[in-house]
């Protein structure tokens, strides 16, 4: 592993930020949206709810939350998606470049960008609506870990289907934060969903953040163990992202897709 | 010496099609070597095989003496490429480009061999200028540019001067050919230019079907098959290659 050629796909990724406002006015536009909608919501909510009941720190951190999942998973997929874009492939994997590498690069590049989303919407959530992160106390930080593993998991699994599917797959891609929240309990007690779902919450990391982030918040107990589960489950799948990308990869390399991306298929 | 890049009985099958088909030559420090043949007879796929990006049914390649199946990343630090169906990303610039891949190919001091490449393709006007504003032809010298910036042992050159004007082109073959005089790097050329493969290279392959079908010195070798010119040759190679083997 050379850190250079690492640094080599983050700077290539910084350079087109810094360049183009159709790619850095969407890493803080879409979550300011989301969290002005729903702080807005969850405040008209809280007027007509019994007195005492405060949707602020389950709805809108629900929100928050989730928001940084789907910019970590997108910040892996937009730098992949650059290179397909761009038709680069030939010359990226004709270098002395590593997969490993790469996807070093994608990962690193999805931190810088995910962190700029994150610290805009706490910014925002926190000096409009009054959300406090410390109603979350200590535990905010592996809710965050948990919900960043498997962001770059989904990513990294995200950019296998376009390089194993070709350039339109990526219209795949998008809908998949979409497909996952309703089996995640974003917003509601994993227990709300018929049992079939259920089995699907818990191969879900995010799952066991969204019940302990209502846990802590409702003052019940949060079960450290499901925390740590959730962190192992994540890993796990970022193991298993990885394992099929250099499984396509290898593929493509067999098949002379790399070469002839364009084509989709050389079938 | 060993050649800075060695192929041998290197075959890509697709189904029942060999699109190359036991292929087998050298390439040694200080030689151009071209390989020609009509479309379809196996050059690019040949190249994609040494840039790794192709991975052969069987046969073997070394680039520098290491072999590209078992030490991929050692050996393509030793290589590199243009071609003009591989542009740089058009959405950075000249100086972006040369720097994102001047440290994918780990170039010790980077900031001085860009400017170095910068003023020998002429591009130094051009730093700050996206490659997909530029026309085909400065295109081409970004991409060659974007080549030597490893100061490669194997130079793999896919029609590297086919949208370049005339002076231009010559300009080219010549810095080449100094390249090739002052690193000692071997190049793989391929062209369908049969005059400048004849002021250019050393040597000579004729691909037909997957298959090398001549060899040798691309002065010589017209009269030696009865041929005028290299075009001549070209031609013949495309259109009876059967008549070829048989002499």
């Amino acid at each position: 592993m050379r850190i250079r050629r690492i640094a080599a796909i983050v700077l290539r990724q910084f350079y087109l930020l810094r360049s183009s406002p159709a790619r850095f006015i969407p890493l803080f536009a879409w979550v300011t949206i989301d969290i002005i909608l729903w702080g807005f919501i969850t405040r008209y909510l809280n007027s007509v709810a019994a007195s005492g009941v405060n949707f602020l720190p389950t709805l809108l951190g629900a929100v928050l939350l989730w928001d940084f999942l789907v910019r970590v998973m997108q910040g892996v997929t937009i730098a992949f998606f650059e290179d397909v874009w761009s038709r680069n492939f030939l010359n990226i994997f004709a270098s002395p470049l590593l997969i490993a590498e790469y996807l070093g690069g994608l990962v690193l590049s999805s931190i810088a960008t995910s962190a700029v989303g994150l610290v805009v919407m706490l910014v925002l959530a926190s000096a409009i609506f009054g959300l406090s992160l410390l109603s979350y106390g200590v535990l905010f930080a592996p809710f965050l870990l948990v919900l960043f593993l498997f962001g770059i998991a989904l990513g990294i699994c995200s950019a296998a289907i376009v390089l194993r599917l070709g350039p339109a797959a990526e219209w795949f891609i998008w809908p998949i934060p979409a497909l996952i929240s309703p089996f995640a309990g974003v917003f509601y007690p994993v227990s709300t969903l018929p049992r079939w779902m259920q089995y699907v919450s818990r191969a879900l990391p995010p799952s066991y953040v969204f019940e302990g982030l209502r846990g802590v918040v409702h003052g019940g107990a949060v079960s450290i163990t499901a925390l740590w589960l959730s962190a192992a489950l994540a890993a796990g799948y970022i193991g298993v992202a990885c394992w099929l990308f250099t499984s396509v990869y290898r593929r493509a390399v067999r098949t002379g897709l790399i070469a002839r991306y364009s084509a989709e298929s050389v079938s | 010496m060993r050649p800075v890049l060695s192929v041998s009985s290197l075959r890509k099958q697709y189904g029942d099609f060999a699109a190359v088909n036991g292929v087998s030559f050298e390439v040694h420090r200080s030689e151009i070597v071209g390989l020609l043949g009509p479309n379809g007879a196996g050059k690019t796929t040949t190249i994609n095989m040494i840039l790794g990006v192709l991975e052969p049914t069987s046969g073997a390649i070394a680039i520098d003496g290491i072999d590209i199946s078992a030490h991929r990343s050692r050996a393509l630090a030793r290589a590199n490429f243009a071609a003009v169906y591989a542009p740089l990303p058009g959405n950075l610039t000249v100086y972006q480009n040369l720097r994102v891949f001047g440290l994918l190919y780990c170039v010790k001091d980077l900031a001085s061999r860009i400017e170095s490449l910068l003023e020998q393709f002429d591009l130094a006007r051009f730093r700050d200028t996206k490659c997909g504003v530029l026309s085909s032809g400065e295109q081409t010298r970004v991409c060659l540019a974007k080549a030597m910036l490893n100061r490669p042992r194997a130079l793999l050159l896919d029609e590297p001067t086919a949208s370049l004007d005339p002076a231009t082109a010559r300009d080219i073959r010549a810095g080449i050919r100094d390249l090739v005089a002052c690193h000692e790097c071997g190049i793989l050329w391929t062209s369908h230019n049969m005059y400048e493969v004849e002021e250019i290279c050393d040597r000579v392959l004729f691909l037909s079907h997957g298959q090398i079908l001549l060899e040798g010195n691309p002065k010589t070798l017209p009269r030696e098959h009865n041929k005028n010119t290299l075009e001549d040759l070209f031609v013949a190679v495309a259109r009876e290659p059967l008549t070829l083997e048989r002499a």
